[in-house]
């Protein structure tokens, strides 16, 4: 069995990208490096108003009086934040009307990417959102979604049709200072997607959007805002994809959530940048941060993922709980194989009456990785009532990885109840021996144990994601899930 | 706060800098050549590193900069010859037999015995004769295991300590009596203390060891002792720690454990007052087949601060450790809790487990809770659990409909949280002890010790009960 394993846990550490390819797109970009100039440049690349380039302008003097941040538990070379391309967008030579006028190859990249944007259109009844490289090449279903008078559209045609409400909520949950990549995202922000549902309204479909790096030696610096009317909700899906390459390229974007009184905000990811080659050169940097605002009284946000690709991940979907009775929720699954190295979890800050948060964060580290959890839960006087419940387990495979598990707890209140547990282990012996005894091969098994370790984050995503991010544990962790 | 005026304010850094360079005679006197160059290298980290402030990750939580900001005196003269230990401390603790060890102001009490040889080979004195008697032991493990260079207080304390207890238990001896270890602290002005101890556990020995915190009179002290504990091959060593000091003390109490293959440790920490407190366990398995057990109790109130900081290095396979932290926090009262495993790479086969459990009475009380795991190991089973909470409504409701006053349901049920901690005390007179003195402190009626920790109670040679009628429930 010992050696069967050994087989197994070869394989997993052998696995390939699968989406390593690379689309030959002409490309727009910026010059190379980082200066006043190029946020100019940005701006008025995207024809964007006056206090947007103030906002951008700010953001970026105050970067320079940051430091980047040292605390996590990752190791990588400096970045060279001068010799990256802070903007590459895909030649547009028009204003494209429908599918037929998009680039071909682009076409081509999303078949490959398994989102033909086509069928997504007609079969599946999920709006499509997709951003390659810098910019959102393409908005499907925005008509359906107008009768409802939902906007989504990109974060740049938010900019020209919806300013008010851009220039209101923006960097109202993540402030352009907030920490040193933000920062920098909100300095250089190329695109991203924009959603804002009105009162009342539940949103018919799923909103999606894909991200994906094409162009060498760039930078990704997207941001998604989505507003929340009182009462409504949506259900918002992301994925990421990037070609293979052997330096590593940095991904910084920012994610703002807010929502009013009553309303729900769902939000799910399968990040499955470029994760490196099997000595781990190359991947991706992905320093993202996420924070959705429960404003109103009786809102819920909740962020559900699944962490398989980047060299490394940086990233605490966190959500600020300021209505009374508001819920937050936060679902992760994260795989690292490999020298991956992802510092992951979660900040829930109870600040109304009343408020609850669930934490349940699934590690799972292979190879020569490192799998580390983070986590704040602050429960501040005022916020009476509250409860909390975090759970972070940890699974290894192999002996050369590490798992590690930051939970920071505080609170200053006494009727407000916080918990916390977490374990580590390996997949025992007793369980394998279960599941052979019975016939099933040690591959079967392993894959079994895995799914149903995860399973409990998996089933709340989307139909559609949950699908897709089954076969991504399973190519992540190839071998071992069936 | 403008820069001139942080200037004007009195800056201990500096006075300690001066007093290790104007008495550098008188603290070094003691001193073999290899004690000196410890004691130079650990004032260097110390003069870089300076005083713990909160932005460090082991500090977070923990302010020190209002104790700082007294005045102290620090490096107090040894007491005389003709000392008298019995006359300023006894402590009577009925059925409990122990072998008392004093400490005066950091000093070793018993000045005309520095070293005592018992019959079975334990050695018990001052740390500062054992340098010059027994310069082999000391070379081997003084300064060994305590962290210089993460700790600036263990440095400080490494530059600056002039005495303290040294015990050696050599090879195969069972200690049968119970080993207390009192530091007394009788200082007419503001005192700034260092002390150092060393506990060395041969092969296949074992001790029961008894340390107490107490202070005579009450003025502003500042306490930072260093323990470095080496436990031998299949040595075992009981330790506990009982902590009751008054709201002026700011005691911090740094043990260093060193374990060997297939030894033993079980250290309990209880915490009943004080004005700020912070106890660190550094625990180190070197062997396999090593065990750590490590509990804690606190119970604060009014604007105490307690803080508890663990790390348990897993550096052998198959080791185990467990460990079980409760705390009650009160009025303006604040706790800090951070246990760290860490599992190295080939530490196979380990089990690790970790509880932190609070209840908040008040709004004004805060807890700030890290338990952490970092595991490099994969045949690994580690758990933690952290809870916050307050008492159970419907516990309370049940034992009320009860007629049973509230006050006291909310006793009964304080004293049925913390129970599981002071139950893990082996020696029995001891854990009779402690539980009376939980429960006082429960009731109230125990405040800071006049004298000490265990004599207070000591009036009464009856077992304190809670007169509250139990049958109605």
């Amino acid at each position: 069995m010992e050696k069967d394993q050994n087989n197994i846990l070869d394989e997993v550490t052998n696995s390939e990208y699968k989406y390593g390819f690379f689309t030959d797109i002409e490309m727009d970009t910026a010059p190379v490096g980082l200066n006043e100039d190029t946020v100019r440049y940005i701006s008025a690349k995207k024809n964007e108003p006056e206090w947007l380039l103030e906002f951008r302008l700010s953001a970026y003097r105050n970067w320079l009086t940051l430091t980047e941040p040292s605390w996590a538990h990752i190791h990588h070379p400096p970045i060279k934040y001068q010799d990256i391309i802070y903007y590459a967008a895909p030649k547009r030579k028009k204003e494209l009307k429908s599918l037929d006028e998009v680039d071909p190859e682009l076409i081509e990249t999303f078949k490959k990417l398994g989102i033909s944007l086509e069928e997504q259109k007609k079969l599946s009844g999920v709006a499509v959102d997709a951003v390659i490289d810098s910019v959102s090449v393409k908005t499907t279903f925005t008509d359906t979604l107008s009768k409802y008078g939902v906007i989504f559209c990109s974060f740049s045609d938010a900019v020209q049709n919806h300013p008010d409400l851009v220039k209101q909520y923006m960097g109202s949950v993540v402030p352009s200072n907030d920490n040193y990549f933000a920062a920098l995202n909100s300095a250089v922000f190329s695109d991203g997607s924009f959603c804002y549902i009105p009162k009342g309204v539940r949103c018919p479909v799923e909103l999606s959007t894909y991200f994906r790096i094409n162009a060498a030696n760039t930078g990704q610096f997207e941001r998604t805002l989505i507003v929340a009317d009182e009462g409504a909700y949506v259900s918002y899906m992301e994925g990421c994809t990037a070609p293979m390459r052997d330096e590593n390229q940095l991904h910084a974007a920012i994610v703002e959530i807010v929502a009013m009184k009553d309303a729900e905000v769902k939000y799910s990811t399968v990040q499955n940048w470029y994760p490196g080659n099997k000595k781990g050169e190359g991947g991706i940097y992905n320093f993202v941060t996420k924070r959705g605002i429960c404003k109103g009284s009786h809102s819920k946000i909740s962020w559900t993922q699944v962490e398989t690709g980047s060299a490394i991940t940086w990233k605490y979907p966190s959500v600020v709980l300021m209505g009374d009775n508001s819920v937050g929720e936060f679902y992760s699954v994260a795989v690292t194989n490999n020298f991956q190295q992802a510092d992951t979890g979660s900040k829930m800050i109870h600040i109304g009456r009343n408020t609850k948060s669930t934490i349940i964060s699934k590690g799972i580290s292979a190879g020569q990785s490192n799998n580390s959890y983070r986590g704040l839960v602050k429960v501040i006087k005022r916020a009476e009532n509250s409860r909390n419940f975090s759970q972070c387990d940890s699974l290894l495979l192999g002996d050369k990885c590490g798992a590690h598990t930051y939970p920071y707890i505080k609170a200053e209140n006494h009727s407000s109840i916080v918990e916390h547990e977490a374990t580590t282990s390996k997949i025992s012996d007793d369980q394998l021996f279960y599941c052979k005894q019975r016939g099933i091969s040690t591959e079967s098994a392993i894959g079994l144990i895995v799914n149903g370790y995860a399973k409990e984050v998996l089933q709340h995503l989307p139909m559609e994601f949950a699908v897709e991010a089954q076969k991504l544990l399973a190519i992540s962790l190839e071998g071992s899930v069936g | 706060m403008e820069a001139g005026i942080v200037q004007s304010i009195y800056d201990l850094k500096e006075y300690l800098t001066g007093v290790f360079a104007e008495r550098q005679r008188e603290i070094t006197v003691h001193d073999t050549a290899f004690v000196a160059a410890k004691r130079a290298r650990a004032f260097e980290w110390f003069s870089k590193a300076g005083f713990p402030h909160a932005a460090l990750e082991r500090w977070r939580g923990t302010d020190l900069s209002r104790v700082l900001s007294h005045e102290y005196q620090a490096s107090p003269a040894p007491p005389s010859a003709e000392l008298d230990i019995d006359s300023i401390f006894k402590c009577d603790v009925p059925h409990f037999e122990t072998l008392l060890v004093t400490q005066l102001n950091g000093w070793y009490a018993d000045r005309q015995n520095l070293i005592r040889v018992f019959p079975n080979g334990m050695i018990i004195g001052s740390l500062a004769a054992a340098f010059i008697k027994y310069p082999k032991l000391i070379e081997a493990h003084y300064g060994k295991y305590a962290d210089d260079s993460s700790e600036s207080l263990t440095a400080l304390n490494t530059a600056m300590s002039q005495d303290g207890i040294f015990i050696y238990v050599p090879d195969n001896v069972t200690v049968e009596q119970n080993v207390q270890m009192v530091n007394i602290t009788d200082f007419k002005q503001n005192l700034f203390l260092n002390t150092r101890n060393l506990v060395i556990l041969g092969e296949n020995s074992h001790l029961r060891l008894v340390q107490c915190d107490d202070s005579i009179n009450h003025d502003i002290t500042f306490i930072n002792t260093v323990s470095e504990v080496k436990v031998g091959r299949n040595s075992t060593l009981d330790h506990y720690k009982l902590q009751n000091k008054d709201d002026h003390t700011t005691l911090i109490n740094s043990m260093y454990f060193h374990q060997d293959e297939g030894s033993s440790v079980s250290t309990n920490g209880i915490s009943l007052n004080g004005g700020l407190i912070r106890n660190l366990s550094h625990i180190t398995m070197s062997g396999p087949h090593s065990s750590a057990d490590v509990y804690g109790l606190y119970l604060m109130d009014r604007y105490q601060h307690i803080d508890n900081q663990v790390l348990i290095n897993h550096a052998a396979p198959d080791c185990e450790s467990r460990e079980l932290f409760k705390g009650v926090l009160d009025d303006h009262a604040s706790g800090v809790f951070n246990g760290h495993i860490k599992v190295h790479r080939d530490a196979q086969r380990t089990n690790a487990f970790q509880t932190n459990k609070n209840i908040l009475l008040t709004d004004k009380a805060s807890i700030d809770t890290k338990p952490f795991l970092e595991i490099y190991a994969d045949d690994v089973k580690c758990s933690h659990g952290a809870t916050i909470g307050q008492l159970d409504a419907e516990a309370l409701f049940y034992i009320r409909s009860r007629g049973i006053s509230e006050a006291n349901a909310k006793i009964l049920l304080m004293y049925a949280f913390v129970a599981d901690v002071i139950n893990k005390i082996s020696i029995p007179e001891l854990r009779q002890r402690m539980d009376d003195m939980v429960k006082k402190r429960l009731r109230g009626e125990l405040s800071q010790c006049e004298q000490c920790v265990l004599n207070c109670s000591t009036h009464e040679h009856e077992k304190v009960e809670f007169k509250i009628d139990l049958s109605k429930i």
